[in-house]
């Protein structure tokens, strides 16, 4: 029924632009209009289309909510929600014909009943408002063909305000970044104190399964978990940082133009690589390259998985990114102050390490800072060759567990929504989220800075 | 003044690639004199300034052929360091380019990269003399830990006249220093220069004859690469010999 | 001066830290690609046994077992296996799979008669000791023992064993039996989300660019969602993840694993790149096109659709094409929102649970089975060829738009 009405007005819609279209080309045969025939016969079409698509959706919104809530009633006994809802769904399952299953409730077939003479009525209904809305559109329209209607105008208008709820819709995704993270969030803390979230030493979510437990075992203690990405991301600093700059200072102070024009995009292609690749190298390779390592230095208990392990790879997914911003913030350094250190008699590391460094210093650490935000955001690395045990240690051959893991392991697999157990992902969530944030923020606010200085 | 011989240019060619910039250029330039180079756009002459301190280097596709010796010695010559010769021959640039460094670190750059100093008071007496010597020390001595960038285009000039004077070199070269300044900031500069040249051999590049007239002892034009005359000042101003150098003193060509 | 050797020797030292540093990158690169180069390359071809059938053409062929039908005929190729243990043995070395073929071979030979040797799929565990993956100790070799062992080498030297093409790897999707998992429901569950996620973020982001590249004025409002953009560029991905969890997962109530969900996503996740992309290439055109268009009176918006952004079109597919290219390799918003079931089907259409190809090899990866370690590198090496494809055509395209200036 529903797809009958919307061919329906749409081919009115269609019939409407090729209508107006042609009257309007006749008109401009004799006079000169303010608007193209093509452009009244959109303001037709859309006339005709989008107010009756609009009401379309708000009633399927509507009727959607009223069925839910009468359904409902017929279940007034149970008080489980989610019992509710399964039930309710069954019913809608059933009387669609999605499935043969009964439940076994005296409220079910009424229910069954209601909802079929619901939705028939419904669609009878819906059929004639919404196709007789759109024919009276319609037949308004039509009268609008005229030489002086700025028919241009109004749809350049609905344009723009398509272009500006486009752009405003970014600010929407923040807004439902936020809100969905916050309120999840906030109904952990209604669980789980605060305090000890943010400072308790214990974190192993996966044992307080049983309701008693919860909040009272102290096992949401997130510090093992803050700890463990931290050591990481040092890792991986350690790891990207020298190689990062010194590949940079070496493409853009010293190399000659045909050399930077071949190493310089094959370091980007370890930016292309996919984050599961790295994962991958990092147990294939990486694990056994360590346990190797410490059986030829007598450590033989390295674990397979362990913070090094994962800093290391993470390091070296990081290499082009550190390299790729640090370049740019020195070749911001105008050449002037390049050859004035030269004339000097400065050599060139000279000249880069009192000269050209210090001036683009803002910018070397806002891509620092960049990349620090990267490294503890990722996900795919740590959670293949890091641990998903929250051991609260400083030592990199120990195997410890980041905040993206546990969100991870806290996700996947069964969930009982609603359960601290789950809500808790939203609160590391939240925590990694406005960390990043403000890491962010600094370092842009940091490189703008520091562009200001040479405008 | 006795006339020593301090740079001897002897049929230097220039290339950039495929193009040639200069085309057999002889020149000398004279001690504690100002020689001035003067021509058209494009006509080489930075390019030859350029060639004495060796920062064509930096551009990787400039070939150079000839020789030019400093005090008898050919500075292209592959045992000599150019670090060392941009010690003795020290550069300044037509728009000032101080470093993003208090206006005593632009100054003591150069003295605290080459070694030359033992202590902060050897340090401190080469910044004031340098700065005297470019005739800033007066307007800045009480705010020499202040960024240098905040001087005026004149002021940022002298500043880098300053730091070029603090390693103690025996030529300033100068190219066109005065251009993105003011007529008095200009002024104050072209005096400085009567001065310095006491002490340096300047070699100055200009593309305003009056300025050449006014601060140079030697004038050479150049001319599309070529170097057409050189003669005292004077003279080529007042009796020049080529018609291409007259063409372009009385501005029939520029 | 003394001090000019040694700030010599300091040159040439800092000039080596940057050259080793290039190197040392490009190194890990070298290595990382080899690695999973050499681990993936044996998957492309499978370990197939041959089997000596004698069915006659008028053999009831609708109601048999093919898999005891065929065990039928392999056994009777070794009349020496005479225990239980022995002719377990011998049989477990042909694949689940192998039955499945089997069928095939019987329902494309209905009238006529089967005759002779025909190839059937061999058990993982043969098909790691052939490649030399696992290697041989004695009569043993890993999970193989010598009752195994013995036939094996008995159909080697006949020749009864062969390396044939991995037909299985792109033709079938993913199976609890390494050697019939292949990767093509995850490539189509990769193509539905991509498709939907280019459909959802290309012309909302494009209009968004042109709005504030062209239409805002710049206030303080155009600032925030300046700032909105280049912040949520930068979000990391798993929180976009919980995003499309709690919003269509739980709010919408979209179908669970769907590449549909996957692909609203990785739309929002793209986003920003394509909008970012789109700014630049809109900024690069210069204005004085527009004001030749505008002096001739056309409309801003006619304008804008009729010149500019033909002309930026180059650098916004560029941008889009570098966006989809690591939306394609995201893996953590889709563990959020499901896309990580076993799904042994293909999917029909984006709304059929399924998975993707990077989530298909993080499941591989994690198998302790030896045979899907090179599966799962082949499937890297089917990812990182779509992605050099795409890069490929970004260069293309990158090229083409210098030659339009």
């Amino acid at each position: 029924m529903t797809v009958f009405l919307l061919i329906l007005i749409s081919s009115l819609a269609v019939y409407g632009f090729i209508l107006n279209k042609s009257k309007a080309s006749v008109m401009s045969d004799t006079n000169i209009m303010h608007s193209q025939p093509h452009y009244h016969g959109l303001y037709s079409a859309f006339i005709t289309l989008v107010p009756a698509i609009l009401l379309l959706f708000f009633w399927s919104f509507i009727v959607n909510m009223i069925t839910n809530i009468t359904l409902k009633d017929f279940f007034s006994d149970i008080t489980d929600t989610g019992l509710i809802k399964f039930y309710t769904d069954g019913v809608i399952g059933y009387a669609e014909g999605a499935t043969d299953k009964i439940i076994n409730h005296a409220g079910f077939m009424p229910a069954v009943e209601h909802y079929q003479a619901l939705q028939h009525n419904n669609k009878i209904l819906q059929f004639i408002v919404i196709s007789t809305l759109s024919l009276m559109l319609f037949r308004y329209s039509l009268k609008f063909v005229e030489v002086e209607f700025k028919a241009r105008d109004y749809i350049e208008r609905v344009i723009v305000i398509v272009m500006r709820a486009s752009a405003v819709f970014a600010i929407f995704v923040t807004i439902g970044i936020v809100l969905s993270l916050l309120l999840e969030t906030l109904r952990f803390f209604d669980s789980v104190n605060v305090f000890d979230f943010l400072f308790g030493l214990h974190w192993s979510p996966q044992m307080a399964i049983r309701a008693d437990q919860v909040g009272s075992s102290g096992s949401f203690g997130a510090v093992p978990v803050f700890t463990g990405t931290l050591l990481i991301a040092f890792i991986a600093m350690t790891v990207a940082t020298p190689i990062g700059m010194f590949s940079a200072i070496y493409l853009s102070q010293y190399a000659s133009e045909n050399i930077r024009s071949y190493a310089k995009p094959i370091i980007e292609i370890l930016a292309g690589i996919p984050t599961v690749v790295y994962g991958f190298f990092a147990v294939i390779t990486v694990a056994p390259f360590f346990r190797d390592m410490g059986a030829f230095f007598s450590f033989t208990n390295m674990s397979s998985e362990s913070a090094l392990i994962a800093g290391s790879v993470l390091g070296i997914m990081i290499i082009p990114f550190v390299a790729s911003l640090t370049d740019d913030a020195l070749t911001a350094v105008p050449r002037s102050l390049k050859e004035g250190s030269l004339a000097m008699g400065a050599t060139l590391s000279e000249t880069t390490k009192k000269v050209i460094i210090p001036a683009s210093f803002h910018g070397i650490v806002g891509s620092f800072l960049l990349a620090v935000s990267r490294a503890i955001g990722e996900t795919m690395i740590v959670v293949m060759a890091a641990g998903f045990a929250a051991n609260l240690t400083f030592n990199p051959f120990d195997s410890v567990s980041t905040v993206t893991v546990q969100i991870v392991g806290l996700l996947t697999g069964d969930q009982e929504f609603n359960s601290p157990k789950t809500l808790s992902a939203f609160a590391l969530a939240f925590v990694l989220f406005f960390i990043t944030l403000v890491l962010n923020v600094i370092s842009l606010t940091i490189v703008k800075k520091y562009r200001e200085e040479y405008e | 003044m006795t006339e020593n011989l301090k740079v001897s240019i002897r049929n230097l060619n220039v290339f950039y690639g495929k193009k040639q910039a200069l085309f057999d250029v002889s020149l000398n330039i004279m001690e504690k004199e100002v020689t001035s180079l003067i021509g058209p756009s494009g006509c080489g002459k930075s390019t030859l300034l350029k060639c004495i301190n060796r920062m064509n280097d930096l551009v990787e596709i400039c070939n150079i052929n000839g020789q030019i010796l400093l005090d008898s010695v050919d500075i292209n010559e592959v045992s000599q360091d150019p670090v060392l010769l941009r010690m003795k021959v020290g550069m300044v640039f037509q728009k000032p380019n101080p470093f993003p460094k208090s206006i005593y670190d632009n100054v003591a750059f150069g003295p605290r990269l080459h070694g030359m100093t033992k202590s902060k008071e050897d340090l401190d007496n080469i910044v004031i003399q340098s700065l005297s010597k470019s005739g800033l020390y007066e307007e800045v001595k009480d705010r020499l830990y202040e960024p240098g960038t905040g001087l005026s285009g004149g002021q940022q000039q002298r500043l880098c006249i300053a730091r070029a004077l603090a390693v103690n070199p025996q030529i300033l070269l100068m190219d066109e220093p005065c251009s993105a300044l003011d007529p008095i900031a200009t002024a104050k500069i072209e005096d400085l220069i009567a001065e310095l040249k006491q002490q340096y051999t300047i070699v100055i590049v200009t593309h305003s004859m009056q300025q050449a007239a006014r601060v140079s002892d030697r004038t050479a034009y150049m001319h599309m690469g070529e170097l057409i005359e050189t003669g005292m000042t004077k003279t080529i101003f007042s009796n020049p010999q080529h018609e291409k150098t007259q063409d372009y003193i009385t501005g029939r060509i520029g | 001066m003394n001090n000019i050797s040694a700030r010599n020797k300091s040159e040439k030292r800092f000039q080596m830290y940057g050259k080793t540093a290039v190197l040392i990158a490009i190194g890990f690169l070298v290595i990382l690609l080899f690695n999973i180069f050499s681990t993936g390359i044996s998957a492309f071809k499978q370990t197939y046994i041959a089997v000596n059938l004698e069915i006659p053409a008028d053999f009831d062929k609708k109601n048999i077992n093919p898999r005891t039908e065929l065990n039928k005929h392999f056994l009777k190729m070794f009349p020496e296996a005479t225990t239980r243990t022995e002719r377990r043995a011998l049989l477990s070395l042909l694949s689940k799979g192998a039955r499945y073929e089997f069928s095939e071979l019987i329902n494309q030979n209905k009238e006529r008669s089967i005759q002779g040797y025909h190839w059937f799929l061999a058990s993982a565990d043969l098909d790691m000791y052939i490649k030399g993956t696992v290697k041989r100790q004695g009569d043993t070799a890993g999970r193989i023992d010598e009752n195994q062992m013995f036939f094996i080498d008995k159909l080697l030297s006949k020749n009864l064993i062969e390396l044939q093409a991995n037909k299985y790897l792109l033709s079938s999707a993913d199976s609890r039996e390494p050697e019939m998992a292949g990767i093509r429901g995850a490539i189509i569950g990769s193509l539905y989300s991509i498709l939907i996620a280019f459909l959802v973020s290309f012309p909302i982001a494009v209009m968004a660019a042109v709005y504030l590249e062209k239409i805002a004025s710049k206030n303080k409002f155009s600032d925030l969602i300046e700032t909105n953009i280049n912040n949520l560029a930068a979000v990391p991905s798993i929180v976009f993840g919980l995003l499309g969890l709690a919003i269509f997962l739980n709010f919408f109530e979209l179908p669970r694993s769907a590449p549909l969900v996957g692909g609203l996503t990785l739309a929002l996740m793209t986003l920003p790149t394509i909008v970012i992309a789109s700014r630049a290439a809109i900024k690069s055109v210069p204005p004085s096109i527009e004001e030749a268009a505008i002096g001739l009176g056309a409309s801003k918006v006619q304008t804008i659709f009729g010149f500019t952004l033909p002309l930026a079109m180059p650098g916004i597919l560029t941008g889009t094409i570098i966006g989809i290219a690591q939306a394609i390799g995201e893996t953590a918003p889709l563990l959020m929102i499901g896309m990580v079931a076993f799904v042994v089907d293909v999917p029909g259409s984006p709304l059929d649970a399924s998975t993707a190809l990077p989530v298909q090899i993080y499941l591989w990866a994690d198998s302790p089975e030896r045979a899907f370690t090179e599966r799962t590198s082949a499937a890297i090496m089917v990812l990182l060829g779509f992605l050099i494809l795409l890069n490929l055509t970004a260069i293309y395209l990158r090229k083409k738009l210098e030659k339009k200036w």
